[in-house]
């Protein structure tokens, strides 16, 4: 079987942009409803173009809670660590208590036995200080499909909040949320990379 | 006025890798214009080219420039081995273009199409895909797609930070917009039926969250926020109920959200993770991924609610069923050996046919015409978009130039 191999480069330019682009919404008589939408998504970009905040397309429901400073922060959760005023220990090797993501098997969110140690010494630590809280964060390899693999970053967040709660950590210490795929600590499509990122990463508030 | 942000300068390339053996010999000759900002002929060529059906002929191998049926010789056409020919003129009516074409069977010597049309400067492009969609159904029976439009996520990074979009451009690559941009990952675009709407994931607030964005106002409204994961929006076919994944009550399940009441449904109860919905087409079912069996394979519920049917059993992963528009077909994330694929189930027979040889492809979306799946694909730890053809003869690649894009989604 031969294959028609045909290339064909499309450069998109902000010139050839600039010159197709026309709030003039006059009906061709060829078009149907979409040409509405289309010339929407104009109007709509371009004022969440303008817009500095964090979000585009503005009108927010009721809360009113939005705002770019919500954004300052934005990373902090990928250091693993947080925040600033925990002890000596949590930057001292030697202590289990340095370490704050656990990682994961493939497809799996059962804790491995090297991990125990480090989960129970953080479940201490919150025992210890009720008033503590702790994200943790779920985590997933790229492969696969995106809504499952948050799915499963949940899973592994749960299977370590459930390790804690059996050591006696109050549930309102602990707040879970899973990105699956969406922040990869290592970038790279190889086990190197994939193994960094099947995680679960336990951050202080 | 106009502001166009860096993204706009992005560039996109799409190669054709695989065409059909049997695409038919078309040329369309140059149109006479008088000084259109956008070369109409050029963007229908492309289109045609594009679509893998036609073997477009060079404009270097033309030996004449007809732009009406009165000027073509069509024993010329012949003898350069052309089928069909496209010829057309766009004339300057102050103010607004008035476009004139016509679609020429070489052999017959007769017109099969001929249109005239206005269309504002900043509609010529538009006019363009609506002249490929004509010649495309007239020469091939389906419904042409170059009209349409492809949301998609894109990230970009810089010293650290990462910064995602919800991006609309239309189905050529051209003229993107972005609907939303956020920091934090934004996931899952989903159309309303009209095309007028988009449901998506957003988790600027530091946590899951369901929106619901008028693409024309750029208003939106949060629909759901509950604890844990508020994901996978899917619209029902009437554009009345949001489909979608929330583990509030402890494990991920599927909830039908009616967007006039608020009410939710709660479709499936297993213990497992149930996620990824998407509607039949006629409405009537659901159809999800689940791990209950200890692997993720798709199952079939009413959307009403009831007994769930085991839909694949081959492979050891089957994620992110959708239908095609008829409902014969169900496309899905197919993973074998550690490699994920796109493929596609026939419903009558139940068969599996596997259409890509990526490593890592996902997010497949049905053309609404059903002849074109696109999905997301890698190459490294680069993100491209491709489409393939429903029986995997025609493959296209889209390619951005800058950063990561993943997640496309085919406008109704």
């Amino acid at each position: 079987m031969t294959f028609n191999k045909t290339v064909l480069a499309l450069v998109i330019s902000t010139a050839l942009l600039s010159a197709c682009s026309d709030t003039d919404n006059k009906d061709l008589g060829l078009t149907d409803g979409s040409q509405n939408g289309l010339n929407g998504l104009n109007d709509a970009s371009t004022s969440g173009l303008n817009d500095g905040s964090g979000i585009n397309g503005s009108e927010m429901d009721g809360s009113g809670k939005y705002g770019s400073g919500k954004y300052g922060s934005g990373m902090n959760g990928m250091s693993g660590g947080g925040a600033s005023n925990l002890g000596p220990e949590f930057s001292d090797p030697s202590s289990p208590l340095s370490k704050r993501t656990v990682y994961f098997m493939l497809d799996s969110s059962q804790v491995q036995q090297d991990f125990v140690p480090v989960i129970a010494a953080h479940a201490q630590y919150l025992l210890a200080n009720p008033s503590q809280q702790m994200i943790l964060e779920g985590h997933g390899d790229e492969r696969g499909s995106r809504e499952y693999n948050i799915a499963l970053g949940e899973q592994r967040a749960k299977s370590v909040a459930n390790m804690m709660k059996i050591q006696g950590v109050s549930e309102s210490q602990l707040e879970l949320v899973s990105y699956g795929e969406e922040k990869p600590a290592a970038y790279g499509s190889d086990e190197a990379a994939w193994e960094q990122n099947r995680r679960v990463e336990l951050v202080y508030k | 006025m106009y502001i166009y942000v860096s993204s706009s300068h992005a560039e996109l390339t799409i190669e054709i890798t695989e065409g059909i053996e049997s695409a038919l010999p078309v040329a369309v000759v140059p149109f006479a214009s008088a000084g259109a900002p956008v070369d109409i002929s050029a963007v229908v060529n492309a289109d045609l080219e594009r679509s893998g059906y036609f073997k477009m002929m060079a404009e270097q191998s033309m030996s004449s420039r007809p732009s009406s049926a009165q000027e073509v010789n069509f024993q010329e056409w012949q003898s350069l081995g052309q089928n069909y020919l496209v010829v057309g003129r766009v004339n300057n009516g102050g103010g607004q273009y008035n476009v004139q074409f016509q679609l020429l069977d070489v052999f017959k010597g007769g017109q099969l199409l001929g249109y005239k049309m206005a269309s504002s400067a900043g509609d010529l492009r538009r006019t363009a895909h609506h002249i490929s969609d004509l010649i495309f159904e007239k020469l091939t029976g389906k419904k042409g797609v170059f009209s349409g439009r492809i949301a998609y996520i894109t990230t970009s990074r810089q010293g650290g930070q990462s910064n995602h979009k919800l991006q609309v451009a239309d189905a050529d690559g051209f003229n993107p917009q972005t609907i939303a941009s956020s920091i934090e990952p934004l996931m899952s675009p989903s159309w309303s039926p009209d095309g007028k709407k988009m449901a998506y994931v957003s988790f600027e607030r530091k946590s899951a969250a369901i929106y619901i964005q008028t693409l024309a106002t750029g208003q939106r409204e949060r629909v759901a926020e509950f604890p844990g994961i508020n994901g996978a929006p899917a619209w029902s076919p009437d554009g009345s109920r949001l489909a979608l994944t929330l583990s509030k009550d402890g494990n991920p399940d599927i909830f039908v959200l009616n967007l006039a009441s608020r009410s939710l449904l709660k479709l499936t109860k297993n213990y497992a993770i149930d996620t990824e919905p998407a509607w039949s087409p006629d409405g009537g079912s659901i159809v999800f991924t689940s791990d209950r069996g200890g692997k993720p394979q798709l199952y079939l519920v009413s959307s009403q609610g009831g007994q769930e049917k085991r839909l694949t059993f081959s492979g050891d992963y089957n994620a992110r069923g959708s239908f095609s528009p008829d409902g014969k077909n169900l496309v899905m994330v197919h993973g074998n050996g550690g490699d994920y694929r796109i493929a596609v189930m026939d419903m009558a027979s139940r068969s599996i046919n596997v259409l890509t040889g990526g490593r890592s492809d996902e997010s497949p979306s049905f053309a609404p015409n059903g002849s074109m799946i696109l999905y997301a694909s890698k190459n490294g730890s680069t993100g491209f978009l491709s489409a393939v053809s429903i029986d995997g003869k025609m493959q296209q690649k889209l390619v951005f130039n800058s950063g990561e894009v993943r997640e496309p989604a085919w406008s109704p």
